[in-house]
């Protein structure tokens, strides 16, 4: 009888991780057992302080890198404690935002328009269990860009998806929307978990082994089905293409965009695309390298329909979140320039680029949620018309992050774009290249656009107007702004910082 | 080469002035302005010590650079954010901070009834900035930070007056076609970057020997486009004369004197690229012979005094890329004219805009007329600059002009035989329609309401069109005295190797020129002088005069081939991505209210084509990377 070899887990790697289910788990004991006055302060203070004392956990662990933990099933590298700490750094940012419950149904379970719903506006009721959502798929997403093997991967995918498709349901006005952008997001996401899986078990029929090193050491021994290895690559690879966003598996991004609470979405557009990017970077850049021939020119193919069709079709929006999301989908083509680049260039710039869009799509949706009318956020972007009039702060924190995802100099955009585009010139992708610099241009024209509408068009007479930011939003919309800035005039610190450590290990 | 710390200050202080303005919102409003100037005013004076210091220094060592700080260094790529001073800078140094504190004087008293004048002063104290950084950063990249700065500035200022929808449309197209124009230069620098591993001027003029004759062709090409775009030239002239929408003093600093020739410094900062590759070079000629035919044809047609202007600038400005494709010989010419005209577009904007403030914001020269008895002062400085543009010696363009004419003669063979021809038809048009100008504003019979008549602008506006109108006297005459600049240039540019043949001696040439301008003031003076001038624009006219009217159809072209085939485009990719794929969500949102129903059955639609497309694309997938791998 074989002894029983306890695991190694090797606690303090993995420390960022449990900090936040420990606090996940601490919230959802708050919503059971607290009372309700004290429950959302309750619920806040734990979010914050796990987010940061996750960090915190991060930052002692930096340099500790490149080792693996929980039985080589996780693996702290450089890149790693970078993606995490951009994810916690955007989800303290997401939080804030979220501290407004205004923004949230009063009892979530309430079927719309019914007698429950209203008795529980009126008893001033306040949804206090997105908190605790929010921290598990925060561990999700932290778990995701480290996970060493396919099935931690899964997991992780699981853990980072079903709390947003719950919280993606938690509109408080237009909750038909809000609810049927939730359903969609939920069984689309489901439907692309199945490719995913399917990949995984195709791979595994390939290499023997559901390790990315494992599969990495198939690849080079060339011993495998290589059809076997090529519907897993494309499987797998649908997979991640979902959760980033990218064309054709673009579809549910727009309407959950706009369904989902303003500031679930920026939580879920700034967080998801980095631990999404971050797990796709590891997997390609370790385990598929060597088969660069097979997937490169696929992705490549992505990436240009991506940008272009993101860029061009954003024009014709009218609504300043699907505007957003038609973006997103576009710097999802851009980031995959950077998988494309397959060189360290590609992999720092990515990193950077994924912290920069991260922040300033935190701050784009925080000023979204101010904009407001009796009803409730105006998205309508002709109602957004001499904005810049009325609240010139907003307008110009508005703009900033406008003009950094078109990649204008001085703003963190722009030396994103320069520096993941020249990585990609250098590793020989010039179509890629081209048609990022063109459908740059082109979604320009819409960013500006806004900024004109803002700056130069006079106010539509009717009751929207900008309210007061809670300090929370405050902050975020100022952290986001500064941080803006400061990455385009001064980007070299983090780049540096960046490129000393950004290494994965294989 | 040496360091100064102290260039910074340049840009520092009129950026400082526009962050005050704008922070101290309505408390600045009484002296913004007066600040704002000073600020202006102090960066001409740094100039200028610049300029005495580098004066004393022997040509060799001459530049001054400082470094700022280290800006991005991603794996090898390093790019330092720092300034140069050198030869070429210093001269639109000290014309954009001379010029542009005059502008800033005149707009004092210009923009006195604007209750918005405090944000006024903050863009053009803005706009100073940036176009000093333009001239002074000490690579491509930095460079492109002024470039996209002055572009940021001009839309600022071209929508100043948003109330007019035109004007909106108008700040519009100038940012499409700069749009354009910008991303001509970010190729530019990535193809300089990935072949030649740098993109500071210095190290660029270094690696241009080694690098292939076809990369720098496509970075010498892509540079042009971006100078197309800013310095107005064909393809991408259209928005200039839309941009006259901006108030006058924008007009005559962003749209005559400075931003717009900014193209002329990227061709001439990148002597070493365009010196290598002939292809793109003679890319650069052709585009300003036309430009320069094209900006004065639509002049002879504009009754706008602001819109001839504008097409007079553009002509000039076509002169100016011309010299910049002769090569060697050609770029301190094209200095030179830029000089001379910074001095009298300027004054000429400037008088223009005296003569609308005069008559209640007309611009329509058909409703002038005699208005030299109102404003004498201003139809003194007018005229002094409308001498120095035609050319007549000893006035400013005399000098500038009669240069590029002549080596575009002597530029050798049938080509100098060519556009040596092109440039003087030009002069002569030239001629055309700036006497034209002037007899339809300044001479003949008043055709407004002579109950009330212009008046003569205030000092502070008539003291900046004074000095200028001496530059537009003098400034020639000083410049090529002794051939000053480009003795003052040469350093900066290869060996001056003469120009080519003579096929005619310059006396001849300049006698010719001078022929053909008294022929087109002849001319003008016959169609318009001798008779009266209706005050609406004759309807029966040939279909050339129609064609010019309408800027040579340069908007139709645009449409028909950019606009509605982009329309079309968005359109479909709108259509399949919200109809067949996505459904149309703002319609789900009205029917929310409606019916439950209704809304269940469409969305299972959505799911089930969105799953549809998931599907699709994952065929798709398998079927590519099948094909990939055979």
């Amino acid at each position: 009888m074989s002894e029983f070899i306890s695991p190694v887990l090797s606690y303090s790697l993995l420390s960022p991780i449990l900090v936040v289910f420990a606090g996940a788990i601490v919230g959802v004991l708050i919503e059971a057992f607290a009372s309700k006055s004290i429950r959302p302060i309750a619920q806040i203070s734990v979010a914050i302080g796990t987010l940061v004392l996750s960090l915190v956990q991060v930052w002692r662990i930096r340099n500790s890198g490149s080792t693996t933990a929980a039985m080589g099933s996780v693996i702290i590298d450089g890149p790693g404690v970078l993606l995490q700490a951009s994810i916690l750094i955007i989800a303290i940012l997401a939080v804030f935002l979220i501290a407004d419950t205004e923004n949230f149904a009063a009892a979530a379970a309430a079927i719309p328009g019914s007698p429950e719903e209203r008795e529980s506006i009126a008893r001033g009721q306040q949804v206090t269990e997105v908190f605790p959502l929010t921290l598990f798929a925060v561990a999700g997403m932290l778990l995701f860009p480290v996970a060493s093997d396919l099935i931690t991967l899964f997991v992780a995918l699981e853990v980072l998806s079903l709390p947003l498709y719950l919280m993606a349901g938690l509109s408080r006005r237009r909750r038909l929307l809000s609810q049927e952008s939730a359903l969609k997001y939920f069984l689309l996401g489901a439907f692309s978990s199945a490719f995913f899986l399917f990949g995984a078990a195709y791979l595994y029929g390939y290499s023997g082994s559901v390790s990315f090193d494992g599969i990495r050491n198939a690849v080079i021994g060339g011993t495998g089905n290589d059809v076997f290895l090529l519907i897993g690559i494309a499987f797998l690879s649908i997979g991640l293409l979902f959760k980033v966003g990218a064309v054709p598996f673009h579809a549910w991004s727009p309407d959950v965009y706009q369904g989902a609470p303003t500031p679930v979405t920026a939580f879920m557009a700034a967080a998801t695309k980095v631990a999404a990017f971050g797990a796709m970077l590891r997997i390609y850049y370790t385990s598929f390298a060597n088969a660069e021939w097979s997937w490169r020119p696929l992705l490549v193919g992505i990436a240009i329909i991506t940008m272009v069709f993101g860029s061009l079709v954003a024009i014709a929006q009218r609504d300043v979140k699907r505007m957003l999301a038609y973006s997103s989908i576009a710097h999802a083509g851009f980031l995959l320039t950077g998988v494309i680049a397959l060189n360290k260039a590609g992999l720092d710039a990515s990193i950077y680029y994924l912290f920069a869009y991260g922040v300033a799509t935190v701050g784009a949706f925080a000023v979204v949620t101010l904009v407001r009318d009796s009803a409730g956020e105006v998205t309508d972007l002709n109602r957004w018309a001499g904005l810049g009039k009325r609240s010139p702060w907003v307008a110009t924190s508005f703009a900033t992050f406008l003009l950094a995802f078109a990649g204008i100099p001085l703003t963190s955009g722009f030396i994103g774009k320069f520096s993941i585009f020249s990585a990609a010139y250098e590793s020989g992708s010039t179509a890629v290249v081209i048609a990022g610099v063109l459908s740059s241009a082109i979604a320009a024209f819409f960013y500006i656009r806004v900024i004109v509408l803002m700056f130069f068009s006079d106010p539509l007479e009717d009751a929207t107007s900008v309210v007061i930011p809670s300090a929370l939003t405050r902050i975020t919309v100022l952290f986001s702004v500064a941080i803006t800035i400061f990455l385009g005039v001064f980007p070299s610190p983090l780049l540096d910082f960046i490129s000393n450590i950004a290494i994965f290990i294989r | 080469m040496l360091v100064n710390n102290g260039l910074v200050y340049l840009i520092a202080l009129p950026l400082f002035g526009a962050a005050v303005l704008l922070l101290a919102g309505r408390r600045a409003d009484r002296w913004g302005h007066l600040l704002a100037t000073a600020f202006s005013g102090m960066s001409f004076v740094l100039g200028a010590v610049q300029f005495y210091q580098m004066l004393g220094r022997s040509p060799e060592n001459r530049s001054v650079s400082q470094k700022l700080f280290n800006w991005i260094s991603v794996g090898s790529f390093n790019v330092d954010a720092g300034l140069l001073v050198d030869q070429l800078s210093i001269c639109f140094v000290l014309l954009i901070t001379g010029v542009g504190t005059l502008i800033h004087i005149y707009s004092i008293a210009y923009m006195d009834h604007d209750k918005d004048r405090r944000r006024f002063f903050a863009y053009l104290n803005f706009f100073i900035a940036a176009m000093l950084l333009l001239v002074m950063g000490d690579s491509y990249l930095n460079l492109y930070v002024g470039w996209e700065g002055v572009g940021l500035a001009s839309y600022l200022l071209i929508g100043f007056w948003n109330q007019k929808p035109a004007y909106a449309t108008a700040s519009k197209k100038a940012f499409i076609a700069n749009r354009v124009g910008d991303m001509g230069l970010s190729f530019a620098i990535m193809i300089a970057f990935a072949t030649m591993g740098t993109v500071s001027f210095s190290g660029v003029k270094e690696a241009a020997e080694g690098t292939s004759q076809g990369a720098l062709t496509a970075i010498g090409i892509m540079l042009l486009l971006a100078a197309t775009g800013k310095s107005a030239q064909f393809p991408l002239q259209a928005w200039l004369g839309d941009a006259m929408a901006g108030p006058t003093p924008v007009s005559a600093l962003i749209h005559a004197a400075t931003m717009v020739t900014a193209g002329v410094y990227l061709i001439t900062r990148s002597n070493f690229i365009f010196d290598a590759a002939p292809t793109a070079q003679l890319l650069v000629v052709i585009i300003g012979a036309i430009t320069l035919l094209f900006g004065a044809i639509i002049g002879t047609a504009k009754d706008d005094i602001k819109k001839a202007l504008a097409a007079s600038t553009m002509s000039q400005i076509g002169y100016m890329v011309l010299a910049t494709g002769l090569g060697p010989v050609g770029y301190a010419f094209a200095i030179m004219h830029l000089l001379t005209h910074g001095f009298f577009k300027a004054g000429m904007f400037l008088g223009a805009g005296s003569v609308m403030h005069g008559t209640g914001d007309e611009v329509n020269m058909r409703k002038f007329g005699g208005i030299r008895h109102f404003m004498p002062v201003t139809f003194a400085t007018f005229g002094l600059g409308y001498l120095a543009i035609l050319g007549v010696p000893p006035f400013a363009g005399f000098y500038s002009k009669d240069k590029i004419i002549e080596t575009a003669f002597y530029s050798g063979g049938i080509k100098g035989i060519i556009i040596g021809s092109v440039a003087l038809f030009g002069a002569a048009l030239t001629a055309f329609y700036m006497s034209r100008l002037m007899i339809l504003t300044f001479a003949g019979t008043p055709r407004y309401d002579i109950n009330h008549p212009p008046h003569e602008s205030s000092f502070l506006m008539l003291l900046p069109m004074g000095i200028l109108a001496i530059g537009s006297v003098t400034s020639g005459f000083l410049l090529a005295r002794g051939d000053a600049l480009v003795h003052w240039l040469s350093p900066l540019f290869e060996a001056h190797e003469g120009h080519g043949e003579e096929i005619l001696p310059p006396v001849v040439i300049s006698l010719m020129a001078l022929g053909v301008v008294i022929l087109g003031a002849a001319f003008a003076w016959f169609k318009y002088g001798r008779n009266p001038v209706s005050d609406t624009a004759p309807t029966e006219v040939s279909v050339f005069t129609r064609i010019a009217r309408r800027d040579l159809l340069q908007d139709d072209f645009n449409e028909s081939v950019f606009m509605r085939p982009g329309q079309a485009l968005t359109r479909l990719l709108v259509k399949t991505d919200e109809v067949v794929v996505d459904g149309t969500v703002r319609g789900v949102a009205s029917a929310t209210l409606e019916s439950g129903a209704a809304l269940r059955s469409t969305q299972t639609g959505f799911v089930r084509s969105y799953a549809a497309l998931i599907v699709i694309g994952a065929i798709a997938l398998i079927a590519a990377i099948w094909a990939v791998t055979l």
